[in-house]
């Protein structure tokens, strides 16, 4: 052991240490130069690098591109969404971070006589122990989210599900449903397990499974035969020996998307049950992703597969505030479960973000409370937004219809995908080895100006040549965005009956 | 269900020691709560500015922005700590944005450990740092911080007399080594590396072909004549080291959770994966917010007026105010370097009070922050929390608390310990 010396505060043989490694035969100065062949990857993330928003969103970034590619609304958050944040920004002690153990909350503040009850779910501006939590009683044992969000949350959903929602135990707040998913993926899904994904999926749930270990088993929605009518997404479904044929005792779970992105399917009961059904049979799991939930058009329900029969106890839904409230920028999403379920996405919280950022789980919270109160209300967001974006949805599968692309008309989600295959467009120019929906977006944009996503990077290398000619649009985005669509959409009418040609 | 549910790389993960205290805390109303590491007063007016002028701007800014950090961002880390590190940073491949620096330690972990690779972890660690190489499937090797006699027999100790032995931290190193983790200044203890430790760290690690994984969070709360040096600006270390920062400790601003990465781009872009199959983005607002400061005090830099100058000097008070008051109970608290805490020696009450209520095999560090907490009203960490395993037993005399108060905490912390001295002269 060397001396210490006060001022110094390295012990005093280092020059001596240092030379007797420097010369040892063993290390040698080579190593000094030799470039570095430890510092590689984990093997986690191998294969996992590319990433279809990267390319796609740079080419999207041009100004003079309209884009409706990526899914973000253009359109502004609701005014009171807006405030709820811009006041929470004035309070102090939002500022640091938050307690994201569980507390008891106390009674719901959305008393059905409509008074405040001693539960005001507005913060205390002078302390971090506001009036709206009482005193602490339960120990829990890891992180769950802000209390107050949680609180929130475990009240809309209630509603939703036939028993109460515990709010310090069966629901965890997530960065973003993505952040959920991840969670959801790495304390549930070991190395070896099988996963089942329907195809076309949301491209993170691929590499997300990969990076867990985990073998992903495709099943694609296949579509029936359309005559007359409108191509919907709803023909697009499930054959069931197909997916009886997918699961194993290896299947650890299933993902499911309602509404679908990006066809916009909205599973009916009967599909739900099948899947629910299997699910018992072969003691799966569900991750059920539900960004979308309030957005669902005429003449179709949401449903909750963890409502179903069995299935609350195999099941974690997933939400967003993103979709819910058109935030994406908050980045705040939820996992809803069984405790035994909720509990290892807790474990993976602490282990990697520990909380997420407190005053937009406030104001998240605070914006929860005023939809909750105004459920059956039309002037609430979880109505209005849908009504809006029906109008939007409508005006767009018109405008793709009329340049000859044929649409598929979703059900629900802001997302709407078209055949392109009647298009003769010129991609000679593009990389060959690519698919052609991709090759067709780049040309779309760059001759057209106006972007699009390519479907089959929703697909596994197996399935891409099945949706290829599909290409999808985002349509949660304001008048004058899809103005200079429908712009766009009539100079490339006028240049096809011009030329005759059906490019 | 039938079937085993949670994945196999969540064992040793699973327990968190915090929840105990953090309940306890709140149980006792009345405790002062020096335990967790928060700032109890309020960022500073330019950052809640900042925050304010970004939540109620341009609406798009409630919307993604870029994957890998908010360009004006990623920008002004690159060119702040480009200067600070002797580099030429480029915002796209050198910066990553993460949900905090515990988000940026996950990242990177995710990243670069392996199966069977071992992290060499330097005691006392924060506590994250062990399960985060499990989860990665990584082998903890730790080697201990000792205090050795201070050579002049002064009544308050350092922890610049805290070291490493460099032999035993030689032998830490095997083949199988993939990392080390680095925090300077040191949670909890509150030592700032000199240069010549770390240039020892820096030449075992390329001797060994290690990467550094540079935990900064605190380096801009250094006190006394001290300063801070970041591993990454060594000759041949940039090539092989993670830096990473932490707004919340830089602005007093926890809860908006933004922290980053720097470090050369072949090893970033493994980080850059990660993140975007784990969250992909981090919210907006807030990075809007953390760029307008660090463009403040880029303008302000070395100035009175800096809050990278104001903040610190404010903190020494604090500390020194809090070392004094805990001495005056017999207390024997490591006059720390830098960064929120202030480890104390409990060796007196252990000695006159060795029997407190506990679990069995309980380390007294932990029985004695439970009766502080419940008796004395004074919320601490226990020390053992920061040490692994086999060794909390040897360091079960020291306690932490944090110091990054306002006045009326620590004037109550003083009330408390009033108290405490009255009754200890009975």
């Amino acid at each position: 052991m060397f001396l210490a010396q006060r001022r110094f505060c390295f012990l005093g043989n280092k020059t001596e240490f240092l030379k007797t490694i420097c010369s040892s035969k063993i290390l040698g100065f080579s190593t000094y130069s030799k470039m570095s062949s430890k510092l590689k990857n984990a093997k986690r993330i191998e294969g996992l690098d590319s990433n279809v928003w990267v390319e796609f969103t740079k080419l999207a970034a041009d100004p003079s591109v309209v884009n409706l590619g990526q899914g973000l609304p253009d359109i502004s958050p609701p005014t009171y969404v807006k405030e709820e944040l811009s006041k929470i920004a004035l309070v102090d002690n939002l500022n640091q971070y938050t307690r994201g153990f569980g507390s008891d909350l106390g009674p719901c503040p959305c008393a059905a006589d409509g008074k405040t009850t001693e539960l005001n779910p507005r913060p205390c501006p002078f302390s971090l122990e506001s009036s709206c939590l009482s005193s602490v009683t339960t120990a829990v044992l890891t992180v769950s989210g802000h209390p107050s969000l949680v609180k929130a949350l475990s009240c809309l959903y209630e509603k939703f599900y036939q028993n109460q929602i515990d709010p310090n135990k069966e629901i965890l707040v997530t960065v973003g449903a993505y952040g959920s998913l991840f969670n959801a993926i790495q304390g549930l899904i070991d190395e070896g397990d099988e996963v089942i994904i329907i195809v076309p999926f949301y491209d993170c749930y691929e590499p997300m499974m990969r990076m867990a270990g985990a073998t992903p088993v495709f099943i694609p929605l296949r579509s029936k035969a359309v005559c007359g009518k409108k191509w919907s997404s709803s023909d697009w479904t499930l054959d069931p020996q197909e997916l009886e044929s997918k699961f194993n005792s290896k299947t650890k779970a299933i993902i499911l998307n309602t509404p679908h992105n990006p066809l916009g399917k909205v599973y009916t009961k009967e599909e739900l049950q099948l899947i629910a059904h299997l699910c018992i049979k072969y003691d799966t799991l569900c991750i059920s992703d539900e960004v979308y939930e309030w957005l669902v058009y005429t003449g179709n329900k949401h449903l909750k597969i963890a409502t179903f029969p069995g299935m609350w106890e195999r099941t974690v839904t997933i939400g967003s505030a993103g979709k819910t409230f058109s935030v994406t920028g908050w980045k705040l999403g939820w996992s809803i479960g069984p405790h035994h379920l909720i509990k290892h996405l807790q474990t993976v919280q602490q282990n990697t973000i520990y909380t997420c950022a407190t005053p937009l789980q406030e104001a998240l919270a605070q914006a929860l409370w005023i939809d909750i109160k105004r459920m059956d209300d039309p002037e609430c967001y979880f109505n209005s937004l849908p009504k809006e974006l029906e109008v939007k949805r409508d005006r767009i599968v018109h405008l793709l219809e009329s340049v000859g692309l044929k649409p598929i008309v979703p059900d629900g989600g802001y997302f709407i995908i078209a055949d392109v295959s009647s298009i003769d467009a010129d991609l000679s120019d593009m990389m060959n080895n690519e698919p052609y929906d991709y090759k067709f977006v780049k040309w779309m944009t760059k001759n057209k100006k106006l972007a699009a996503i390519p479907v089959s990077a929703f697909c596994n290398s197996e399935t891409k040549s099945q949706f290829e000619k599909f290409v999808r649009f985002c349509f949660i985005k304001k008048d004058s965005t899809l103005d200079a669509a429908e712009e766009i959409i009539k100079t490339w009418n006028r240049q096809r009956s011009q030329s005759g040609q059906n490019v | 269900m039938a079937r085993l549910l949670q994945a196999r790389r969540l064992e040793g993960t699973e327990h968190n020691p915090w929840v105990e205290y953090v309940n306890l805390a709140n149980e006792y109303k009345d405790a002062v709560n020096l335990g967790q590491g928060f700032p109890n007063f309020p960022p500073p007016d330019f950052a809640l500015e900042a925050f304010q002028q970004a939540v109620s701007g341009d609406h798009m800014l409630n919307q993604y922005t870029s994957a890998f950090g908010h360009p004006p961002l990623t920008k002004v880390l690159a060119s702040f700590f480009g200067k600070l590190l002797g580099q030429e940073l480029d915002p796209l491949t050198n910066v990553l944005v993460t949900v905090g620096a515990y988000g940026a330690l996950f990242t990177a972990f995710q990243a670069l450990v392996d199966e069977g690779d071992e992290v060499i972890i330097i005691e006392p660690f924060f506590d994250c740092y062990e399960p985060m190489t499990h989860m990665a499937g990584g082998h903890p090797v730790f080697v201990s911080l000792r205090p050795s006699p201070s050579q002049d027999h002064q009544d308050l100790d350092s922890c610049s007399n805290w070291q490493l032995d460099a032999t035993e931290l030689a032998s830490k190193f095997t083949p199988r080594t993939k990392a080390l983790v680095l925090n300077t200044p040191n949670n909890p203890l509150g030592k700032v590396f000199c240069k010549a430790e770390l240039e020892l760290v820096a030449s075992l690690c390329q001797q060994h072909d290690v990467l550094c994984i540079s935990d900064e969070v605190y380096q801009w709360l250094i006190y006394d004549t001290h300063q801070h040096v970041s591993i990454a600006s060594l000759p041949g270390m940039w090539e092989r080291t993670l830096t990473i920062g932490s707004a919340g400790k830089t602005f007093s601003v926890t809860g908006w959770k933004v922290g980053w990465v720097l470090g050369p781009d072949n090893i970033m872009k493994h980080l850059r994966t990660v993140h975007q199959n784990s969250v992909y983005h981090c919210p907006t607002q807030a990075q809007v917010a953390v760029a307008q400061c660090f463009e403040r005090e880029q303008l302000l830099f070395g100035q009175p007026s800096s809050y990278f100058v104001q903040l610190p000097q404010a903190m020494q008070r604090c500390r020194n105010h809090m070392i004094h008051s805990l001495q005056s109970v017999g207390f024997k608290p490591v006059a720390s370097q830098g960064g929120y805490f202030l480890t104390v020696d409990i060796s007196n009450f252990k000695s006159k009070m060795p029997d407190l209520p506990g679990a069995a095999h309980e380390p007294y560090d932990r029985c004695f922050v439970k009766w502080m907490i419940k008796n004395k009203g004074l919320v601490a960490i226990p020390v053992s929390f920061f040490y692994s395993g086999p060794h909390q037993k040897d360091f079960d005399h020291y306690i932490r608390f944090c110091f990054v108060k306002e006045e009326a905490t620590l004037r109550a912390m003083d009330e408390k310990l009033q108290k405490w001295k009255a009754k200890l002269k009975l």
